[in-house]
Order: C-alpha cells, then structure tokens, then sequence
C-alpha cells in the first residue's frame, strides 16, 4: 500500500511535493483499477506517464521531446484513447531521472496536464492486442493517383454553398450530396422509383470499371453521395440500410485522412485510418452487422510512420504501440452503393430492418369509441388482408363442406351476395346461382376478378346493393373482424337489409370453443408435423375476410363505450375495461375474446400473385397442412428468408353470443345454429315484410 | 363489371335517398362470348330492374333493340333471351367510373372493379 513511500528521499517534504506524491499514488491506483496495470516501487527501465496519453491531447512528438530530455528513450507506447503512456529506456539510470519528471507539466491546447510518473515491471506492448479487421473489410490504400483525386474534387460542384438544400444538403457534421438517387435521412432509405436526373457523374466511371475489374464489386453502383467533413467533423455511428443498398458499398476517400471507427454490436471496435486517395470496401459482416462512424474531432491517433512511406503501415490502430495524434484537414468521401430492389436476405437478421417482424407499433386497446374501432380495423384487419392478399388466398382453396352445402340448398336463379368473399372459394360453388362478391381488401378482390367473378370492393358495414333483392347471403369468418358489439350488429342487419323477405343469410364466426363434444377442432389438431392430408384440413379456423371499415356504424348511438363487456350472454367476461389486446399463439386454445393473431407472411407479400413465382406453388402446397404458417419454434422452411409476421384483430364468440347478436336484430329469425370445426354458424330468415 | 352486377348496385352515400341506378362513364368495354343458358337468363329477368339495364345498355352502346319495356312470354323467346343474355353477362365494363345519379359521387373501375368504399364522412 506504500509504492512510493521510498521514492523520496527528503524527510522533510514541501507541500507541493506533499500534493504531487498524493497525486502519483492517486493516479497508480487509477491505472490498477481501471487498466490492470500495477506499478512497483523499484526502479525498473519501464515508467507508465499517467496524463500523458493520446487519450488526453497529448501528441506523441510533445511527449517523446520531453522524456527524451533525461536519457535515451528505446520505445514509447502510446495506446489509443488512452490517458496514459507507457516509456521504456535504455538504461534503469534514464529511467530514475524520467521518473523524476513527475509533475511535470505540458502545455496541451488551451489546458495544463500534469504528467503522474511510476515504474512498471514491462511494457508488453502485445498486451494492446492484435484485433483483425471486421470480416468482409477492405482498404486499397492509393486506389486513385492524385490526378484522378484532383479531377474527382473538381468534378463535385459545392459552389450552390449551404443555403442550397435542393439536391445536397449541410448536416449537423457535414455537407453531404447526392447523385443516381437521392439518399433522405429522414427514414434512412432511397426513393427507389425517384431517380435523380444525370445519374452518377461521368468522371466516377473510370474509378468505378476499376472496382469491378479488381473485383471489388461485381456490380456497378448506381448511387453515389458525396460527404465532406471539416476538420472537428464526422458522422455518427451506423449501419446502412440493409433494405436500402445491395451488400458492396464502396467508399472512396479524398483529401486528408481520417480515423473511422468500426463496432460489433457485443462492444468490440476497431478504428482504422483511411488515408487520402485509399478505397474502402465494406462487404458482409462489416458492411451488414458493423457501424462504421467518424467521431468528429481535430485530431485523430494515427500510427506514428514515416512519412515517407505511409503506404507501409497497417491501418489497424489496435495493432499499435507506435501511435500519434493527427490534426485533420477537410475529406471529401464518395460512397458507391447500389441500390435494393428485394428485401434484404442477409445473414445478420438482427441488424436488418428487411427481416425485422412486423410487429404491433404499439400493443392496441380494445376500443372504446367508433373512431377507436375504425383505427384499430384498419390497422389490424384491413391493412393486414391487403399485406397478406396473396399468401392468404394461396392458402383458401377449399370450400367448407356445410356452407357448400347451403349453397347447393338455393334454388336456380337465386341472388347470392357474399360479403366478405375473400378470393371467392364460394362465389362458384353453385353455378346455377347468380353470385357477387364483395370484400373490403381490394386486393383479395382483384383475385376473384381474375378468376372470373362479379365482385365489388366495399365494406361489410355498408354494402353498395338494392335493398330487400337478395334469396341469399353469406358471411363466412368476417364478422369476428369487428371490433364492437355494436358494429358486429350493424354487419348483420346489412345482411337481412339485402335479403328479400323469405331469403337466408349464413354466418360463420370463429368460436372460442376449439374443443366442442369433446372433438377438438382442426385448428386445434393440426400441426406442422402432420403431412398434407388433402385438402379438407385447409382451415376453417384461420379463414377470415376483411370486410368491414372505416364507416361510420348505420347505428351510430355513440355509446358503445364497454366493447364485448356488453355482451350479455358472455359467461367469462374477459375485461371490463378496455385492456390491452394480447397476441395469440397459433393453434392453442384462446385465453381471450378479443386478441391479435400472427399471420406469418410467406412469398413476399402482395407482389407476385400473379407472376407465377416459385414461391406460389410452395405456398399453396404448404397451406395443405396449415393455414397459419409455421411458429417461431417450428422449422423455417428452406430457402424462404424469415417471414414477416403481421397481427389480425379477432373478436372470438362464446357459445351463444353469435345468436344472442342476431336476436337483436328486426325481421330476421333464426332457422338453425350449429357449431363447426371451430366456428359458430347461424342461419337466418327475412321474416319482415 | 358486368350489367348484371351493374343491375344491382347502388349509391350507398350517407344521405342519398335516389342513388339507383349508377350512372356507367366507360372509358373501356370488353365484350366477350359466354356460353349461353337460356333457362338461367329466364331465372334472371324478373330478378332485374329492367328499365336500369336498358338504360345501362344504351349508355354502352349495346342495346340490340331491347325493348323498354319487358316483353311478357320471353321464357320461349330465345332471340330475345340472347339479347338479354348479351347485355346482362357478356358486356363488360373494364375501366371507368360509376356515379351516384344524386350526389354525383363517382366511384372508380379498375381492371373490371368497382370500388365502392365510401370516406369516413360519407358513410
């Protein structure tokens, strides 16, 4: 506990020299604590300069001058972002005498640093570790002659000065600008369909030939921004948008050097010097999983070299002892990337917003007004239908036998409207009727179209037909869409408005019972492990419309404040205050009425559904066995990139609360009601004349 | 869209009382050949509103001499059936708009679709 108690001879000390021993033993203290490195009272040739490191504004050159005043100086270790130094001389005299500089005081900019001097046992300098480049980091040091640097400066055009924000701006840190496409920092990507007049700048092209020929590249890059920095700055730390650029990005630096810095994101980082007229190439896990930041500063650490041959050193800071500071002057970065055009499938889904799920922007309530309702059908029903139009009616092939069979029940000629179609699966099981669809997603309509269908795009709650002219009207796996009791209501009496008196509507609601008769349902019983079984096991459970909407409900008494809590033949009452909606695990009993379920979107999405991709015939083979694709725990299937996962609202019926709804209804009665593979289901007659 | 279908549409505009029949604006009409079912056109006839598809007809330049009024005994007219199978189920409006005849909203035919979802302040 006494390192320096003999490091004095005098017994009587100043005050001073009282003051700077506290000092010293302070600082070996710090250097134990916080760097593991242990001073010794015996006069060793090695001495660790606490303040008189890069890390506190000491330069290499300022330091070396000073402990070179005492004696001969064989190494000088100056780690970067370091507060200390550690110095080795020739002889364990120099080193008494270097010792004796404790207290010593630099002049570093506009402060004093005191410097705090101890013995060390050695100076390992392989102690600073060797840390390799990021993976998939390249420097081509003189990549460009400095005729090809000076043409490239005089080619960027920054003479419209700051107050011009058309197509280049001044950040905070920098002046930036943008050719091919332009790059928006407002949501971090590209406007991929708003490609800026002129494209690259011709003299670019040369440089770029060179990046495919040496294989740096094996595209050419079709958007270029163009940063300078001043001295004093940089740019924060970043990965660029997976989704925005294809992986190569190619980053030519101009003008003085600078330090950049990479990090992993468990904390590892490598600073690297990117030399004037030096190429760097970022590719993999350094362009997908790294940032990369310049921190803005007036000086860097930079290997102290000769400055004769710069070219020799490596640009890897951690590999070395030998480092000073750097004042910066003014680069001019060019960045060559090359624009997406499909959704990043890169290997770091963490760092990628392509593959981030699309999940809840904020866990939604249930509602307790219209407008509540209307926001939260739009965000989690019709949006969801209109994003998974494709994949879901890849997965909607078969029709279910009874509501065939209530189809088949109608009479030559009669007028069928099915509200909520779908892809139309029962706008042509009966041929000898006359049946139009409708459906709130537009998507899903524009399918039964090109199977041939009359159909229409509208909402449930409001339906564009004659009253009083249809023999039948179906409703199969939309009215749990609604969010309300109230709108769930208003959806069936536009169904009876529609029926002629005499006609017959049938519903079909998903039910909370997925076990009934001590059957199970097949939502319940299928999993993933079960091969195809044909197309009967295509789930009635998971199909589901949207066709409701952002109407005003037809009875808008305004005081539906309590949602499904005014159901009265409801037994378990879930919530008597709006809560918040949870998430449902597919193909388990619902532990609530009202809930989010995941839809896990395959083969991209509203795209392609008719472009005869691969991808559709995967998915209408795997909704063989599933309608809900696989879970989180289930296996991937091959070569699909992780899906996105999008949530449906459902209110689920108890036993009872689908005929306790129409009950409330005038003019209608209740032929029959009947459970069915997981669903509640009525049919209803127009009585009222 | 189909006249058929036409047939049976309506403005559902908050407010409108005479919303039928929608005013058809083509701005393309495809015709095509569909097998013909006589006994399924004499279904259909009296579940239409005849003077909607004449007028519907004429606009499209498809009337083929129907009459406007429905003639009695067509179950065994089959000149005239074909007529009626022609505008009801071969006529088809592909792109265009259908306007309410009293608020004169239109609402938009893409690819054969009608759209007819209303704004929040129209339903």
């Amino acid at each position: 506990m006494e390192p320096c108690s003999e490091n004095v001879k005098a017994v009587r000390r100043s005050k001073e020299e009282k003051k700077l021993l506290r000092k010293q033993i302070k600082a070996s203290h710090t250097l134990l604590k916080h760097e593991g490195i242990s001073t010794v009272s015996q006069p060793t040739k090695s001495l660790v300069v606490a303040n008189g490191g890069l890390g506190n504004g000491v330069s290499r050159e300022q330091l070396q001058d000073v402990l070179g005043e005492v004696g001969e100086v064989e190494t000088l270790v100056m780690p970067p972002h370091k507060p200390y130094a550690l110095v080795t001389y020739r002889s364990e005299v120099s080193a008494q005498r270097g010792h004796a500089l404790n207290g010593r005081q630099l002049q570093c900019g506009d402060q004093i640093v005191t410097l705090y001097l101890s013995y060390v046992n050695t100076v390992d300098s392989e102690l600073w570790g060797c840390v390799d480049l990021p993976p998939g980091l390249v420097l081509v040091e003189e990549f460009v002659s400095p005729e090809e640097e000076a043409l490239l400066l005089d080619a960027i055009d920054w003479t419209s000065h700051n107050e011009d924000v058309t197509v280049q701006k001044v950040l905070k840190h920098r002046r930036v600008k943008h050719f091919g496409y332009e790059f928006r920092y407002d949501n971090n990507n590209v406007d991929k369909d708003k490609p800026l007049p002129g494209g690259l700048p011709q003299v670019c092209v040369p440089v770029l030939e060179r990046c495919v020929r040496d294989r740096h590249t094996e595209v050419m890059p079709d958007q270029l921004t163009v940063n300078q920095y001043q001295s004093g700055q940089g740019i924060p730390p970043h990965v660029d948008t997976h989704s925005a650029f294809e992986d190569i990005i190619l980053s030519l630096s101009l003008g003085a050097k600078t330090v950049m810095d990479f990090r992993h994101p468990e904390g590892r980082s490598v600073a690297l010097v990117l030399p004037g007229r030096s190429l760097l190439v970022m590719k993999g896990e350094s362009r997908y999983l790294w940032t990369h930041g310049i921190t803005p500063r007036k000086f860097d650490v930079v290997p102290a070299c000769d400055p004769k041959s710069p070219a020799a050193v490596t640009s890897d800071l951690s590999n070395h002892s030998n480092l000073t500071l750097s004042r910066r002057g003014t680069r001019t970065s060019l960045t060559f990337r090359k624009v997406r055009r499909t959704p990043c499938d890169c290997g770091y889904p963490s760092a990628c917003d392509s593959q981030q799920p699309t999940a809840p922007p904020s866990p939604p309530s249930l509602p307790r007004s219209q407008t509540d309702a209307c926001r939260l059908e739009a965000e989690f029903v019709h949006r969801v239908y209109e994003e998974i139009a494709c994949h879901f009616s890849s997965t909607r092939h078969s029709p279910w036998p009874r509501v065939c069979h209530f189809l088949s029940s109608l009479e030559p000629g009669s007028i069928l409207a099915d509200v909520g179609c779908g892809n139309g699966k029962y706008l042509g099981v009966n041929p000898d009727v006359i049946a139009v669809g409708c459906d709130r997603s537009s998507a899903l309509v524009q399918i039964c179209s090109e199977r041939g269908f009359q159909v229409f795009v509208s909402d449930a709650l409001n339906v564009p037909l004659r009253s009083d002219t249809c023999d039948a009207c179906i409703s199969i796996a939309v009215i749990h869409h609604l969010s309300t009791q109230k709108r769930r209501q208003a959806v069936v009496e536009e169904l009876v408005r529609l029926l002629r008196p005499g006609g017959r509507a049938l519903i079909y609601v998903w039910a909370v019972e997925q076990e009934y008769n001590k059957q199970k349902s097949k939502y319940l019983k299928e999993t993933r492990q079960q091969g195809p079984t044909g197309d009967s096991t295509d789930h009635n459970n998971q199909e589901s419309k949207s066709l409701t909407g952002n109407t005003t409900d037809a009875h808008n008494t305004a005081q539906d404040l309590s949602g499904i809590a005014t159901d009265c033949t409801m037994v378990h009452h879930e919530t008597e205050s709006p809560a918040k909606l949870s998430v449902h695990t597919n193909r388990t009993a619902f532990n609530s009425q009202d809930l989010l379920v995941p839809w896990h979107l395959k083969g991209g999405g509203r795209e392609g559904c008719n472009q005869g991709r691969g991808g559709d015939e995967q998915g209408v083979q795997g909704s063989k066995n599933t309608l809900d694709p696989p879970t989180e725990a289930q296996a991937p299937v091959p070569n699909t990139a992780p899906s996105p996962v999008f949530h449906r609202y459902y209110h689920v019926f108890h036993k009872g609360e689908l005929e306790e709804l129409c009950v409330r209804v005038r003019g209608v009665t209740i032929q029959r009601s009947y459970h069915d593979q997981g669903n509640w289901c009525v049919i209803l007659e127009k009585t009222g004349y | 869209m189909k006249l058929l279908t036409h047939n049976m549409l309506t403005s559902h505009v908050k407010g409108v009382t005479k919303g039928y029949p929608l005013l058809i604006k083509a701005t393309e009409v495809k015709v095509s050949e569909v097998e013909f079912n006589p006994n399924f056109v004499s279904r259909m006839i009296p579940k239409l509103e005849w003077s909607a598809l004449v007028q519907a007809a004429d606009g499209l330049g498809h009337l083929q001499d129907l009459p406007a009024e429905l003639v009695t005994d067509y179950e065994n007219n089959e000149d005239f059936l074909r007529k009626v199978h022609r505008v009801l189920l071969e006529v088809e409006v592909l792109e265009g708009c259908l306007q309410c005849p009293e608020s004169g909203r239109e609402f938009p035919i893409s690819r054969g679709v009608p759209n007819m979802l209303l704004n929040e302040d129209e339903a």
